[in-house]
Formats: structure tokens, C-alpha cells, sequence
């Protein structure tokens, strides 16, 4: 890994919003190898979406750098270097699934044989074949995340930005939603930043996670994922992935020891 | 079509017509009720104030003047000239809406100053613009235009307000992470106007054109009265005016003619806003 140049590298990020004087991040240093995935996880408040929309150049950080592939992220994103996914599909309803896959390659300036081609892939990639032509609203919201996800990867951008793409998602679709990206992630070979609550899902997932602690929003701790790839169901049943889910919620509370009481509730709920 | 969807128009005829034919019965009924028991509240019921139904209908048939046409065939004449003059108003006020509307969302300063003065003209009323609109655009006309095209710059005056004020609101209310999206893929603020905003605000402008597409109509007809145009429902309406008190049926057909013309104008939009906007179809979540 560590012979390939970083994709990402963010050095010593601060972010002060000036309303309130909030310390968002305070001197965040991170490295992501090409095709690693790495979960962003803590309690609300930590700034782990800040920190992914720093990444992205959506916010400027107050302090520090932040580059993609030896760019400044400015120039990485001009170079349509992001592909992002929310925690709401965020899709056209004007548009059927096919129009918004198809939509960064538009952008891109792709022709239409090309787009129409790579939409075809995408919709196989996410088992979506027959809903081409459906408008977003006749999905359910586990299809039209899977869509979302389909047009963050379509023009297999060098970085994925995921911000608690499952959270509204039920337990079950939740799940199947982790194998199919997993599977897409190696597919693909992309590099991934993931933001979520939840611990079993960073751990499932991730080659890495960065725990992160509140007020101000500071990386925690590191917890590097040493399960076999490719995971399955049955990953989420062996004694190493208890392990590792222990080790990283043990992380949280370390640093959860002066947190308010809502706080430690929400802490609470991020580690059921 | 499918045959629900046949059968859903076919109800929804019919429930027109049976609230028109409800309508017609109860104008009968209340000239009955008022005439027999001699009220005089709010009005006195006459023949003169309220003609009866089958004496409109009948006016329809009979020429307004000796050897002339039966008076549908003029006001179908008149209604087309109306029409002509309202339609260009409402393409006009339209485009000039929607250009006005994503000038400003483009500039904070643009709006501030402005919008005061859109709204501003919006209060002055019609009839006291359209004399001095008719002298200044008249002359700037080519003779195929000439009357007609200045009573379509007064519709346009009427319908461009809603247009501006709904297109603006629309483009605004593009979902912030929408943006984020479009912010990320590097997107020009060209493209976001176009893949984004428009979309977006399509659904506002076309409440806006359902607004203006009556307005226009009234605007046209109300033009018409400064410009002394015969052609037009105008013409028609201040000349009937004249002998209400005598043949009061025929300026309530123009009425009906005028606002079925309106109807078919609202009906015509609602029916592109079908083909052109897709968008989920709203139920009780």
C-alpha cells in the first residue's frame, strides 16, 4: 500500500465555523492508499461530514491542506476527480434511474452510445436491469440508494465520497446494500471515504476505520481491518470481527469519558 | 391510454356537466324563488337582471343586428381575435417572465432592485396603463400587427407578474444537496441552470402559467377597450353594454364566450404541463 502515492492527503485540517466559533476539526492529518476503503466514524458533533466535505473542496478548511493525487482538491474536483453519495438518494425525479446514472457522463461529455453503455453495466452492477425506465419515485429507498450509488461510480471517479449512504436504510437492506458495495468497490478498484454511525458497518466494510471524538472534531484514534477479503455474510459472524468492533467502540468511549449526557446517548445509539 | 384512465375522463366530463347543468337549475330556481316571492334582496330579479337561460340560448342563434350573422358566429369571430391577441401576450409574458426570473436568481443585487419595481407595476391598474401602451407601441408596429399587437403587449403585461415571482421562487428551490452533487461533478453554473434549476422550477412556473393563462384573456379583452378595437370580445362587450338594458341576453352570451375562452386557455396549459412535467404523482403519505 504504502508504496503507491496516497490518493487523498489532508494535512493538519482545521475548520472553525465562525457562527458560534465552532471548532468543527482541529489538526486532522489522513492518508488514504489507492483502493482502500476507509469509514469516518463517531458520535454526531465529531465532524466526520465536515471532514468528508473538506475532502470533497464542498467547504474550505480553515487550516491546512487537503490533496487528491498530488492536486489541490479544487483542482481535483474541476477534474471531476469525486463521485459522492448522500445519506437521501438525491436523485432527478424529472429523470428515469437510466437519465440519472447517465447524468455525471453527461457532464463528462461522454456520447450517447458510450453513456447508454456504461449505464447498462452500472444497472447490472446494482441489479436494477429492468428498472431503467422507472422514475425514482417507483422505487423503494434501498433501489433508489442503489441508484445513487450506481451514478457515484459510473465514471469511476479516483474518490468515492459516501456520507451515511445506508443510515435512513432498514437493518436487512442495510446489509445486502454493504455486500453489493463492497463488491462493486472491488470491482471498480476505488478508493472510498464512508462516513457512518454505525460500528459493525465500519468494521464490515473498511480496510480502515478513523475513530474521531467531538469539540473539537479530532481523530481518535486508528483501527486498521485485518478480515479476509472478500467479505461475506458469514464475516460478520467470526470472533475477529467482534474484535475489531470491540476495539473501535472501546475507542469511542476512551474518549467519551466528559461528554455530556445526550452525548453519551448518542454514543450509545452508535454503538448498538 | 388505458381503460382506467378512459374511464377516469369519462367521469370527470361528466361531473362537468352535471355541475353546469346544477348551475343552470339553480339560476332558474333562484329567478323563480325571488320573482314569486318578490324579494328585492340583494337585487331585483328581472328579466333585465337576470335573463332567463333559454333566452342567452336562444341569443346565440338570432343575428345581434338585422342581416347580420347569428351572433355565436360573431363572437366566435370576435373570440378568435381575442384569442389571437391573448395568446401572443401570454407567449410573450411568459418568455419575458422566465428570462426576468433566472436574470435574478443569478444576482442578489439584480432582485433588490428590481423586484420593487416588478411588483410596483403590478399595482397600477391595467386600464390606466393600456392607453399610454397603445400610443407608445402602435406606432412601432408593422401594418399586419397594427391595434392587435399592443392589446397583446397588455396581456403580456398581466401574465409576465406571476411568471417572474413563481420562476424566481422555482429556481431558488433547488435541494441544497442537489447542489452539492452537481458542485462536485464540477458542473458550470450553465449546467446547473439547465440540468438542475429549470427542472426544478418547472412546477412552479407552470402554476404561474395557469395564473397567467386567465390573466391573459382579461388582459386582452380589457386592451381591447382603450384601443377601440371592434374585432375583439372587448369591442363586443362595450357595444353590448350599451343595450343591456333592452337585450340584456346578449352581452351574458359574450360573457359565457369570454369565459369559456379563458377555460380552454387554463385547460390548454394544464394539458402541456401534463406532457411536459414528470413528476411523482402526490399521495397522502
Amino acid at each position: 500500500m504504502s508504496t503507491h502515492e496516497p490518493v487523498v492527503r489532508v494535512e493538519g485540517v482545521s475548520k472553525i465555523f465562525p457562527r458560534g466559533n465552532v471548532v468543527a476539526l482541529q489538526d486532522i492529518d489522513l492518508t488514504l492508499a489507492p483502493q482502500e476503503f476507509v469509514s469516518l466514524i463517531g458520535p454526531s458533533g465529531c465532524g466526520k461530514s465536515t471532514l468528508l466535505r473538506v475532502i470533497g473542496d464542498l467547504i474550505d478548511p480553515t487550516a491546512g491542506t487537503v490533496t487528491i493525487n498530488g492536486k489541490p482538491a479544487r483542482q481535483a474536483r474541476s477534474d471531476h476527480d469525486y463521485g459522492i453519495v448522500f445519506q437521501d438518494a438525491v436523485l432527478f425525479e424529472w429523470r428515469t434511474v437510466s437519465k440519472n446514472i447517465a447524468l455525471p457522463l453527461e457532464l463528462l461529455g461522454w456520447d450517447r452510445a458510450r453513456r447508454k453503455a456504461r449505464v447498462e453495466e452500472m444497472l447490472e452492477l446494482v441489479e436494477l436491469q429492468q428498472f431503467g425506465d422507472h422514475h425514482p419515485w417507483q422505487l423503494s429507498g434501498g433501489m433508489q440508494q442503489r441508484v445513487a450509488i450506481a451514478r457515484a461510480f459510473a465514471f469511476e471517479p479516483a474518490l468515492l465520497l459516501m456520507d451515511e449512504p445506508f443510515g435512513a436504510l432498514d437493518e436487512m437492506t442495510r446489509e445486502r446494500l454493504n455486500l453489493e458495495l463492497l463488491a462493486i468497490w472491488q470491482h471498480l478498484a476505488s478508493t472510498v471515504v464512508f462516513v457512518t454511525h454505525s460500528i459493525s458497518e465500519a468494521v464490515f466494510l473498511s480496510t480502515r476505520v478513523v475513530v474521531m471524538s467531538p469539540r473539537p472534531g479530532r481523530i481518535a484514534g486508528l483501527v486498521e481491518i485485518d478480515l479476509p477479503s472478500p467479505r461475506t455474510a458469514e464475516t460478520r459472524e467470526e470472533p475477529r470481527f467482534f474484535e475489531l468492533v470491540t476495539q473501535v467502540r472501546e475507542l469511542l468511549r476512551l474518549r467519551g469519558e466528559h461528554l455530556l449526557p445526550e452525548e453519551e446517548q448518542l454514543l450509545r445509539e452508535a454503538a448498538e | 391510454m388505458t381503460n382506467a384512465s378512459v374511464r377516469r375522463a369519462a367521469g370527470r366530463s361528466l361531473a362537468v356537466l352535471a355541475l353546469l347543468a346544477a348551475l343552470l337549475v339553480f339560476w332558474e330556481v333562484y329567478r323563480w324563488v325571488w320573482t314569486s316571492a318578490g324579494w328585492t334582496w340583494p337585487f331585483v330579479v328581472t328579466d333585465t337582471s337576470m335573463p332567463h337561460v333559454w333566452t342567452i340560448a336562444k341569443a346565440f342563434g338570432q343575428p345581434a343586428q338585422v342581416n347580420q350573422p347569428p351572433l355565436i358566429t360573431v363572437l366566435l369571430h370576435k373570440a378568435l381575435f381575442t384569442a389571437k391577441e391573448a395568446a401572443v401576450g401570454f407567449a410573450l409574458g411568459a418568455v419575458i417572465g422566465f428570462t426576468l426570473g433566472v436574470a435574478l436568481v443569478h444576482s442578489r443585487t439584480l432582485q433588490r432592485g428590481f423586484l420593487p419595481y416588478i411588483v410596483a407595476s403590478q399595482t397600477i391598474p391595467i386600464l390606466a396603463i393600456a392607453p399610454m401602451v397603445v400610443v407608445w407601441v402602435n406606432p412601432k408596429l408593422p401594418s399586419n400587427l397594427q391595434g392587435w399587437g399592443a392589446v397583446a403587449v397588455i396581456a403580456a403585461y398581466l401574465t409576465f407578474f406571476p411568471v417572474v415571482i413563481n420562476t424566481l421562487r422555482g429556481l431558488q428551490s433547488a435541494d441544497a444537496r442537489a447542489l452539492d452533487l452537481m458542485r462536485t461533478y464540477a458542473a458550470s453554473r450553465w449546467t446547473v441552470l439547465w440540468k438542475l434549476r429549470v427542472p426544478t422550477s418547472l412546477p412552479y412556473v407552470f402554476s404561474a402559467l395557469r395564473i397567467a393563462a386567465t390573466a391573459c384573456v382579461v388582459g386582452a379583452i380589457i386592451g381591447e377597450l382603450p384601443s377601440g378595437l371592434q374585432s375583439g370580445l372587448g369591442g363586443a362587450i362595450i357595444n353590448f353594454n350599451q343595450y343591456y338594458s333592452i337585450e340584456p341576453q346578449e352581452l351574458w352570451a359574450t360573457n359565457i364566450v369570454a369565459a369559456a375562452l379563458g377555460i380552454i386557455f387554463f385547460v390548454t396549459v394544464v394539458a402541456a404541463e401534463k406532457v411536459i412535467v414528470h413528476r411523482a404523482p402526490e399521495v397522502p403519505t
